[in-house]
């Protein structure tokens, strides 16, 4: 009962008037920030962090949960909205976001991904509450090995999928793992791909230069093209009846959000993932064991749940290493685990228990956070959705700003702004050719992944291939992976003996 | 208007700007948000340290104007070294450097000679520490090395990039050892020390910083340390010394600026870390994470930073890592 003391003084602090009010005012900062391409939790955090010191330590705490939760609902909006993912972690909202936002069921998207995130975030919260300790210790088994299977497995969901073409899968998954290898090489620390010695790709690419061009400027081109007069976005309108409608339809995917927050909790605990991996993972597991996988990427609710309950979960499960083990899963935590130096506070295994109080806080401003953010979010889809009614003259050309200040701002490289238009042409053509944009952000985003825990592994054994099914937890999700793969295979020889036979 | 009233006027105006000068020159101050490029990426030590003095510096109020971190971590900071240099002349902006200062210029051709650059302020002094899980049979270096030989080369030592400061510091071992480690990169300090916790590697050469929470937990075991004297947050490690290897390196933590900064904005800055090495807060950072706050300035800097490139360029010649 200890914990439950523990919880109540929490939930006394956090459900205080100045805190109630925090909280409200740092989640709405935070949804606006979320919302914005090219800002997320990080720049909102990263912002509010000197503030901190004008409240007390408490108060600090909520706010910047606050803020963490509210640009993790946020990020989803303008991938529903305008087709750019609003933050790196809501890159997989847009693969279903914005075919529905072009149905006309804005509305019921933007529902869809709020409740999602509730559920998620609630779900990872509770997970957190009952087992920080022992969850820590699964976040220490994970080595390279164990992380390349992960990796492997979600990559499997992509390729094994019904209804896209799966050769133009697999080239797209080759195409971003080739881009993925742009940049210094962890290993030997030479330059790889410095394509006509530009300093900018010393960096490498990021996955979100990619999102940003393919999705948002790839689109406004194609929308262009396809539709020269009329607006490309149905109006869509958002009433109390519509809002009762979109709860009923969300009850019924419990199983695909009870998924997506397992996953993104435990895909965001493991420090070298996050909350962007876990997204796309509960994206392609969703459509994987959907009845309807044909209908993703096409506008199916359930592939807006599954990755916004899975980065909110992961974005709990993150701050789960950061606390336990002071090492921050993500570079949102990273700036939290600043913070919490600057206040005097030493996060690692010694803090549960020299810190109760920070640490409980903390947890109790999550559930407190969690539930504003729902709330502050419902209340604010009919001004979103108005946005929609612009003519899409004056749309197109907003969105292209967006794109391009999504683009300069986290780096603040004109490189990466050229990158975009690049990508944006190459995104229009690709896309006139119908080859799957998906897989092609998955590969950008783990394939740096995969590369570096399979070189590690292969240094660290000598270069034995099998240390992959000698150990437990990396031979079952290699065994998991080889089912993924030969699943379509299996279906695609049932349906030519079921053409045959008819 | 006549011809002597303008010279007058002209010799009156003189006479005020070179009044004015020494008066400016004294009270320089920043005239717009001062840019902190930091040679790494968000999260990593040198990140943490660098946003930590942000927050001190705003919290003290050490400078008008806001201080505003960037981050350039390509290239192990040659993207940064690239970018002050383009930055000729500019008084807002500092760069806040790591080892790599030296060692990327040394080891790739990138056009930039740290010479040229403004030194600023050095602020700390960061140590390594060979350290084992404290599950680990391994209580002495001399069982350390004894299971280094036993395992045949398949020893697995955990640090960051190759040709980075780990690489350094395990290649100092194995030649003062006579022994042979696979050595594995990870991308950061605090994943070494999770993945040496969590047993997939066999040992590392953390900095305290990065292992001190493991340490507190009981998790892992220091075994030696590669500093002179013995650190205080761990009076029972012995030093390389003292067991008669003569193994010594530093991590340091310093402040550059451009060429040609205006020697006013050198002295505001300068006295900006000065005040900062004194501030209670930061004393007490040092204490708890055992950096050594070693402060030093101007021409004594730009000597130490030469000296320890050319140390620095020996010891990548020797791993043949060298240009």
């Amino acid at each position: 009962m200890e914990l439950f003391g523990h919880m109540m003084d929490g939930f006394a602090t956090s459900l205080s008037p100045f805190n109630l009010m925090i909280v409200i005012l740092g989640v709405t900062a935070g949804l606006f920030i979320g919302a914005m391409p090219g800002l997320g939790s990080v720049n909102g955090v990263a912002i509010v962090l000197p503030l901190t010191f004008i409240v007390p330590p408490s108060s600090a705490i909520i706010l910047l949960a606050a803020i963490y939760y509210g640009a993790m609902y946020g990020g989803a909006i303008s991938s529903i909205l305008l087709g750019i993912p609003g933050a790196s972690t809501a890159v997989a909202t847009t693969f279903d976001g914005r075919p529905m936002a072009q149905q006309g069921k804005a509305g019921l998207a933007l529902i869809a991904a709020a409740v999602a995130s509730f559920v998620g975030g609630t779900i990872s919260v509770i997970l957190f509450t009952l087992f920080a300790a022992p969850l820590a210790d699964i976040a220490l088994a994970f080595g390279p090995p164990e992380e390349f299977a992960l990796v492997l497995m979600a990559f499997t969901t992509f390729v094994g999928l019904g209804g896209d073409d799966v050769l133009k899968t697999i080239i797209m998954i080759c195409l971003g793992l080739a881009l993925s290898t742009v940049g210094l090489d962890l290993i030997s620390g030479q330059p790889r791909l410095i394509f006509f010695d530009q300093p900018g790709f010393y960096s490498g690419i990021s996955f979100l230069v990619l999102a940003i061009g393919a999705y948002g400027v790839g689109e406004i081109l194609y929308t262009i093209e396809t539709s020269k007069s009329a607006p490309s976005v149905t109006p869509a309108r958002l009433t109390f009846r519509e809002l009762g409608a979109g709860l009923r339809e969300m009850n019924k995917l419990w199983r695909t959000m009870s998924f997506g927050s397992f996953i993104g909790f435990f895909v965001g605990m493991l420090p070298a993932a996050g909350a962007t991996p876990a997204a796309l993972m509960a994206y392609g597991l969703a459509k994987v064991t959907s009845k309807n996988p044909d209908s993703f990427g096409k506008g199916n609710i359930e592939g807006v749940a599954a990755p916004e309950t899975a980065n909110n979960a992961a974005s709990t499960g993150s701050l789960l290493p950061m606390l336990t083990l002071g090492i921050p899963g993500s570079p949102t935590t990273a700036l939290l685990l600043g913070g919490m130096v600057m206040w005097g506070l030493v996060p690692g295994p010694m803090l549960f228990i020299e810190q109760p109080d920070f640490v409980w806080g903390l947890i109790s401003s999550l559930y407190t956070a969690n539930f504003a953010a729902v709330i502050v979010n419902l209340a604010l889809i009919p001004v979103f959705v108005w946005a929609l009614r612009m003519p899409f003259t004056v749309l197109c050309a907003l969105v292209l700003i967006l794109c391009i200040v999504g683009g300069f701002a986290p780096s603040q490289k004109m490189h990466d702004v050229w990158l975009i238009a690049g990508f944006g042409v190459g995104g229009y053509f690709l896309r006139k050719a119908d080859y799957p944009m998906a897989p092609l952000v998955l590969a950008l985003v783990l394939g740096p992944l995969m590369e570096k825990s399979f070189r590690q592994t292969l240094i660290a054994e000598q270069g034995n291939v099998f240390a992959f099914l000698e150990r437990p937890l990396s031979a079952s999700f290699i065994a998991i992976s080889a089912v993924f793969f030969l699943l379509p295979l299996l279906k695609y020889t049932r349906s030519l003996s079921c053409a045959k036979a008819a | 208007m006549n011809y002597t009233f303008a010279r007058r006027l002209i010799s009156v105006a003189a006479v005020a700007v070179l009044a004015a000068t020494p008066l400016v020159a004294e009270e320089w101050k920043p005239e717009k948000p001062v840019e902190m490029v930091i040679m790494a990426g968000q999260g990593g030590g040198a990140d943490r340290l660098a946003r930590l003095f942000q927050s001190i510096i705003q919290k003290e109020n050490l400078s008008n104007m806001p201080v505003l971190p960037v981050n350039k971590g390509g290239g192990s900071g040659a993207e940064a070294l690239r970018y002050l240099k383009d930055k000729s002349g500019d008084n807002h902006v500092i760069m806040a450097t790591l080892n790599s200062y030296y060692t990327t210029p040394l080891r790739t051709d990138i056009g930039v000679n740290i010479e040229d650059f403004t030194p600023i302020a050095r602020m700390a002094l960061d140590t390594f520490v060979l350290w084992v899980n404290a599950d680990s049979d391994i209580q002495t270096l001399d069982d350390y090395v004894a299971a280094v030989k036993a395992s045949g080369g398949a020893w697995k030592m955990g640090g960051t990039g190759t040709g980075q400061e780990d690489s350094l510091v395990t290649a100092m071992l194995e030649k003062e050892f006579g022994i042979k480690v696979t050595y594995v990169p990870f991308s950061g300090g605090g994943d070494v020390a999770r993945n040496l916790v969590g047993g997939h590697i066999d040992s590392s050469v953390n900095n305290p910083s990065e292992a001190l929470g493991f340490y507190q937990a009981n998790k892992l075991r220091p075994i030696a340390a590669f500093t002179p004297t013995r650190i205080a947050a761990f009076p029972d490690t012995p030093t390389m010394g003292e067991l008669g290897h003569d193994l010594v390196y530093w991590m340091q933590r310093s402040f550059v600026a451009p060429k040609d900064m205006a020697p006013e904005a050198v002295a505001f800055y300068t006295s900006m870390f000065e005040k900062l090495n004194a501030s209670q807060e930061w004393q007490t950072y040092t204490a708890e994470k055992a950096l050594l706050a070693e402060f030093l300035t101007g021409d004594a800097l730009q000597a130490y930073f030469l000296e320890e490139r050319a140390k620095h360029d020996a010891l990548l010649k020797s791993m043949g890592e060298g240009s």
